[in-house]
């Protein structure tokens, strides 16, 4: 067994796919992050998400009334405003009613993890599988050796995902939204004062979190693995929340933590394959001693935002 | 007595938060065709409902209410600690070691006559070992934090991974009980011997019942409620005392509400990071050790991370949160989550509703609940801040006001 | 429950017009499962069966109550107790080797109820237990039979849940199965470490086929993650457990399904007679407990069928063992259990 063996092209392409969710609900929880706003529930908006995303596709496709593709912008719509509910939600508890942020968002994982199995149990009873988004055939590219079989032969969302990388560093860092919510989050009061309302980008972004948390589980049910179950997720809403610190609030070294975690599972998963003898449990373990060692070793600059979890009390 | 009003007018809005989240929880029983009344009428049987409903809703209790104790200290630190599972698993792991090796071995001599010295000795003995084997888990993430900046909630939540895989191969290899040792096996160790569990005990109470004859009622006697309670009990007061009479724990509580501030009075805030952690852990190991020498006498798993630890490791940020980050607190929050956990798997069994239901149920009561703080915040800000004079100043310093966000204008590139 | 049951047996009683006091004739059963009842895997192949039973015996005859989703082991002692402590089941189950040591505690406090536990051979000694286990090796071995002679690559894949019980056992039966064929048939096996994680099942599946797999299969409930890759990508796949028919869509080839009501039916009549337990049983293709259900889309040719038919032969007169190894360690087991 070579090197050869372990980092084949198949890995990378492997690890895209797996890093897809994790991009997606972590640049949403950056988001939130940055104007001061803790969401730990993004596991259970997740769920909700890829339960209601294919739920709809489900239906839509059983109906026959709409195309496969209108059946799939269907489901990525549901899962959006599902999300996006549930983030607000989240604003309202944590924004509106100052809740503390580590205990609701534990509070709207169980929901979500219990509403979605529940919903699961009684409207489609055993898990079923829907036609998902295709993987991509790109003209030239997917034939390429290699390189086609590492980026040019995705579906449509792991692309949305990786896109969403620079917008997302764009609208955080070059836009007047952007300065609001890094102001938000850095220093309540003083964005206060510019007029600045604290409380509306602090829904604002909660509410993205949400979506792009739908969106997230939907990447799974509609997307990489057609199907829902419950507990879809299995904890990588957590995962997600802890890239965010990994990247230090910011969009593309958090989505280069989701990029090295996702590798070393991807390549645990091949060495196992490949048969190399050391413990599975090891193995599972990899990607998670991983990423805490890179971040050892990795130069901090950035700093928390220095409002996070605290809700702003006007006057003070 | 005004007082006293007072405080449970302070808790009118969560008693309100809970009748609201069982409103919606009944929409929910209605659309499955439930009852909602006798759904909660099961909830509260299967909760407080018998001598061994009281005491089941005790023993899901107590790992919790262990975990509370650590995750206040931590928060009171400025540690946000989500490794309670990670460190559940690394202090049974240690414990049941301990209690396993001393259980083999023979009583020494000079103990032989004193008839249960030596169990006491190897309780003891796996006790401090989960604490230590947590509280070093615990401190790991300390450590991380306060000399790597890698951040605590990154760093637990790996942790908690890396330690159910950890648990997954030492139960299935040098841990395994012997006689499982075999083709197909189940991982788990083997069972404690009688010396090295934790008693379980029961209340004996003599009733006068009429003029010169009593009653004798022991209760709690054939349930499983141990030990583990009352260590729990005890320590959320010495902790009590530890965090606010202590100068020990006076610095940690100023870490947390101001590092810089610490920093300029003197406190070495990296070490009482990691102090706070290295605690956090302890009291997390604590609950695992007890969990294995009270209940199970073994440790066992299905592989997942909640199997073992009932996810008590996350429950006990909730109670410690609910508790009002005080350790005295953290005994009802975590009373409370036992009764709701135990009561809710019996409306489940008796009315055929799906556990789902009871997942979501748990997550609206605990969001309705944490939502009402803001309107007991109001009514007490006044006395809040009376009572915050109150506390021992052992070292008068700039720290309490500067701990606002404002200090901090300017510094951020952004 | 013990009011509510009555009264609804009693206003049941008068709206079909029968005056009797039957329903002390009812067999009640509780069962406690660490999944989900639909998980297309093991707890799910405990509720059909349970269904099948009431089928068989009628409503008025039997009726179960059910705990799911006890992923959490201490949990189980709650709910178990409760069961036993009401008086009102004659047999409490225990779905999951994990439960052993608390059935073992319970039983033992409990004596004149009945506890049935598995998948383990072992009734502790006590004769109000019954033990069971499924021989899934032999559901592997056949299915490892017939993957070798239907891969093309001469690669198959494995995704497994922990490298314990049920699903070792039908891995190694699996391994066995295709070396028994041809030697030099790969057989790449990934336990990932959890039951229910279905995006790192997804993503193993996806690595078999990169390495060649044509052929897929795995055991728990994260499974439905590989059944989807192996429809995605059109190779075909062997169950365990519960049929995954419906999902597995056309690439679907045989799945061991467990009977469990086969022993269920026999322990009822057993607690009928005053027998409460004591005895172990084990599902097999021998007893019709293990059944080897084809995909309905699935068509083999003849010749295939014949290998199989006799593979489930050899396996049913003892002719083919599919892990030799264990059976030199039961032989010492049930020594073991003699003295």
């Amino acid at each position: 067994m070579g090197l050869d063996d372990i980092f084949t092209a198949s890995v990378f392409a492997s690890a895209i796919r797996l890093a897809t969710p994790y991009i997606f609900s972590a640049l949403g929880e950056t988001f939130a992050q940055r104007s001061g706003v803790l969401n730990l529930g993004v596991d259970g908006m997740m769920l909700m998400g890829a339960f209601t995303g294919f739920y709809a596709v489900y239906l839509a496709q059983q109906a026959e009334t709409v195309s496969e593709p209108v059946s799939l912008l269907l489901g990525v719509a549901v899962a959006l405003i599902v999300g996006g509910l549930m983030g607000l939600a989240m604003a309202f508890v944590s924004v509106t009613l100052k809740a503390k942020q580590g205990i609701s968002g534990i509070g709207v994982y169980l929901f979500g993890l219990g509403l979605s199995e529940l919903l699961f149990q009684q409207w489609v009873g055993t898990p079923k599988s829907v036609s998902g988004f295709p993987r991509i055939n790109f003209p030239v590219l997917t034939d390429l050796p290699i390189v086609g079989e590492i980026f040019f032969h995705h579906n449509l969302l792991v692309y949305v995902a990786f896109a969403l990388v620079p917008i997302s560093a764009f609208v955080l860092n070059n836009t007047t939204f952007g300065l609001m919510i890094r102001a938000v989050g850095q220093n309540p009061e003083a964005a206060d004062a510019m007029g600045v309302s604290v409380t509306r980008v602090r829904y604002a972004t909660t509410t993205i979190g949400g979506m792009l948390a739908g969106l997230a589980g939907a990447s799974l049910s509609i997307a990489l693995i057609n199907l829902f179950q419950q507990n879809l997720t299995a904890g990588q809403g957590f995962i997600a929340v802890a890239l965010v610190y990994f990247g230090g609030w910011r969009p593309w070294t958090v989505a280069a933590g989701a990029m090295l975690f996702s590798f070393v599972n991807a390549l645990q998963l091949q060495i196992k394959v490949v048969g190399a003898d050391i413990p599975s449990e090891f193995a599972v373990m990899a990607p998670y001693v991983i990423t805490i060692i890179a971040l050892v070793f990795a130069t901090k600059r950035h700093e928390q935002p220095t409002a996070l979890t605290k809700p702003y009390e006007r006057g003070e | 007595m005004a007082g006293r009003l007072n405080r449970l007018i302070d808790f009118a809005p969560v008693l309100i938060a809970l009748i609201l989240a069982l409103l919606v929880a009944s929409v929910l029983l209605l659309a499955l065709n439930a009852n909602p009344l006798e759904a909660y009428d099961f909830m509260l049987q299967g909760a407080a409902g018998s001598e061994n409903a009281l005491a089941e809703t005790l023993v899901k209790a107590t790992p919790i209410l262990f975990v509370g104790i650590g995750i206040t200290i931590a928060f009171r630190g400025g540690m946000i600690n989500i490794g309670g599972e990670g460190q559940m698993i690394a202090g049974a792991l240690a414990g049941v070691t301990v209690a396993l090796v001393m259980g083999e071995m023979r009583v020494p001599p000079e103990l032989a006559k004193e008839k249960g010295a030596f169990d006491l000795i190897i309780v003891a003995c796996s006790l401090v070992g989960g604490f230590l084997m947590g509280a070093l888990y615990g401190g790991l993430a300390g450590f991380l934090k306060a000399y790597f900046d890698v951040n605590e909630i990154l760093s637990t939540i790996m942790l908690n991974q890396i330690a159910v895989q950890m648990m997954n191969f030492l139960l299935n290899g040098i841990l395994l009980d012997p006689a499982e040792a075999g083709f197909n096996n189940i991982p788990k160790t083997a069972r404690l011997v009688t010396a090295a569990q934790l008693p379980r005990f029961s209340i004996n109470i003599d009733l006068p019942r009429q003029i010169g004859e009593i009653q004798h009622i022991e209760l709690f006697a054939r349930t499983r409620l141990h030990w583990g309670l009352l260590i729990a009990v005890f320590l959320a007061v010495i902790i009590y005392i530890f965090l606010w009479r202590t100068s020990l724990g006076y610095r940690i509580r100023a870490v947390g509400e101001n590092q810089r501030a610490s920093s300029y009075a003197g406190i070495n805030v990296k070490r009482q990071m990691m102090f706070s952690m290295f605690l956090a852990g302890g009291f997390a190991g604590l609950a695992g050790v007890v969990q294995v020498l009270g209940l199970q006498y073994r440790l066992q798993t299905d592989g997942s991370p909640a199997g073992f630890t009932g996810a008590a490791g996350f429950n006990g940020i909730v109670a410690a949160l609910f508790g009002g980050l005080n350790p005295i607190g953290a005994i009802p929050a975590a009373a409370f989550f036992g009764g709701l956990l135990v009561g809710a798997q019996k409306m489940q069994r008796e009315l055929g509703v799906p556990a789902s239901l009871i997942t979501a149920v748990n997550g609206l009561i605990v969001v309705f609940v944490v939502s009402s703080e803001i309107f007991i915040l109001q009514r007490s800000k006044r006395r809040v801040s009376v009572a915050e004079n109150e506390t021992p100043t052992l070292n008068p310093s700039p720290i309490k006001r500067e701990g606002l966000a404002s200090s901090d204008d300017g510094e951020e590139d952004g | 429950m013990k009011k509510i049951s009555t009264i609804g047996l009693l206003v049941l009683l008068l709206v079909s017009g029968v005056v009797s006091l039957a329903h002390d004739d009812v067999f009640r059963i509780a069962a406690l499962m660490p999944s989900a009842t639909n998980d297309l895997a093991f707890s799910q192949s405990m509720y059909d069966a349970l269904v099948a039973v009431q089928a068989e015996l009628g409503e008025e005859a039997f009726e179960f109550t059910i705990q799911d989703s006890t992923y959490i082991v201490d949990d189980a002692a709650v709910a178990l107790r409760d069961w036993a402590a009401s008086g009102e089941y004659q047999l409490v189950i225990a779905h999951g080797s994990q439960y052993g040591p608390i059935v073992e505690e319970l039983a033992a406090e409990f004596t004149d109820v009945s506890f049935a536990w598995g998948t383990r051979q072992d009734t502790f000694g006590m004769d109000n237990v019954y033990s069971y286990a499924a021989a899934s090796d032999e559901g592997g071995y056949f299915n490892g039979v017939l993957a070798a002679h239907l891969t093309e690559t001469g690669v198959v894949g494995l995704v497994g849940p922990i490298e314990v019980g049920d699903g070792k056992l039908y891995a190694d039966g699996f391994a066995n199965g295709v070396a028994s064929v041809d030697e030099d048939i790969e057989v790449n096996i990934v336990f990932i470490g959890s039951f229910s994680d279905v995006p790192l099942a997804t993503e193993a599946a996806e690595t078999h086929i990169a390495n060649g797999a044509d052929i897929l299969t795995g055991t728990a409930q994260m499974v439905v993650g590989p059944i989807a890759v192996a429809v995605a990508n059109d190779v075909l796949w062997f169950g365990s457990d519960a049929s995954q028919d419906e999902l597995s869509e056309d690439i679907g080839v045989a799945f061991q399904i467990y009977k469990w009501e086969v022993l269920l039916l026999d322990m009822i009549s057993k607690i009928q007679e005053g027998i409460l337990g004591g005895e172990y049983y084990k599902l097999t293709l021998a007893n019709e407990g293990l059944v080897m259900e084809y995909d309905k889309d699935f068509e083999a040719s003849d010749e295939l069928m014949a290998i199989a038919d006799a593979t489930i032969a050899g396996i049913v007169s003892g002719d083919i063992v599919p892990i030799p190894e264990m059976m030199e360690e039961e032989i010492s087991d049930e020594e073991d259990g003699d003295e």
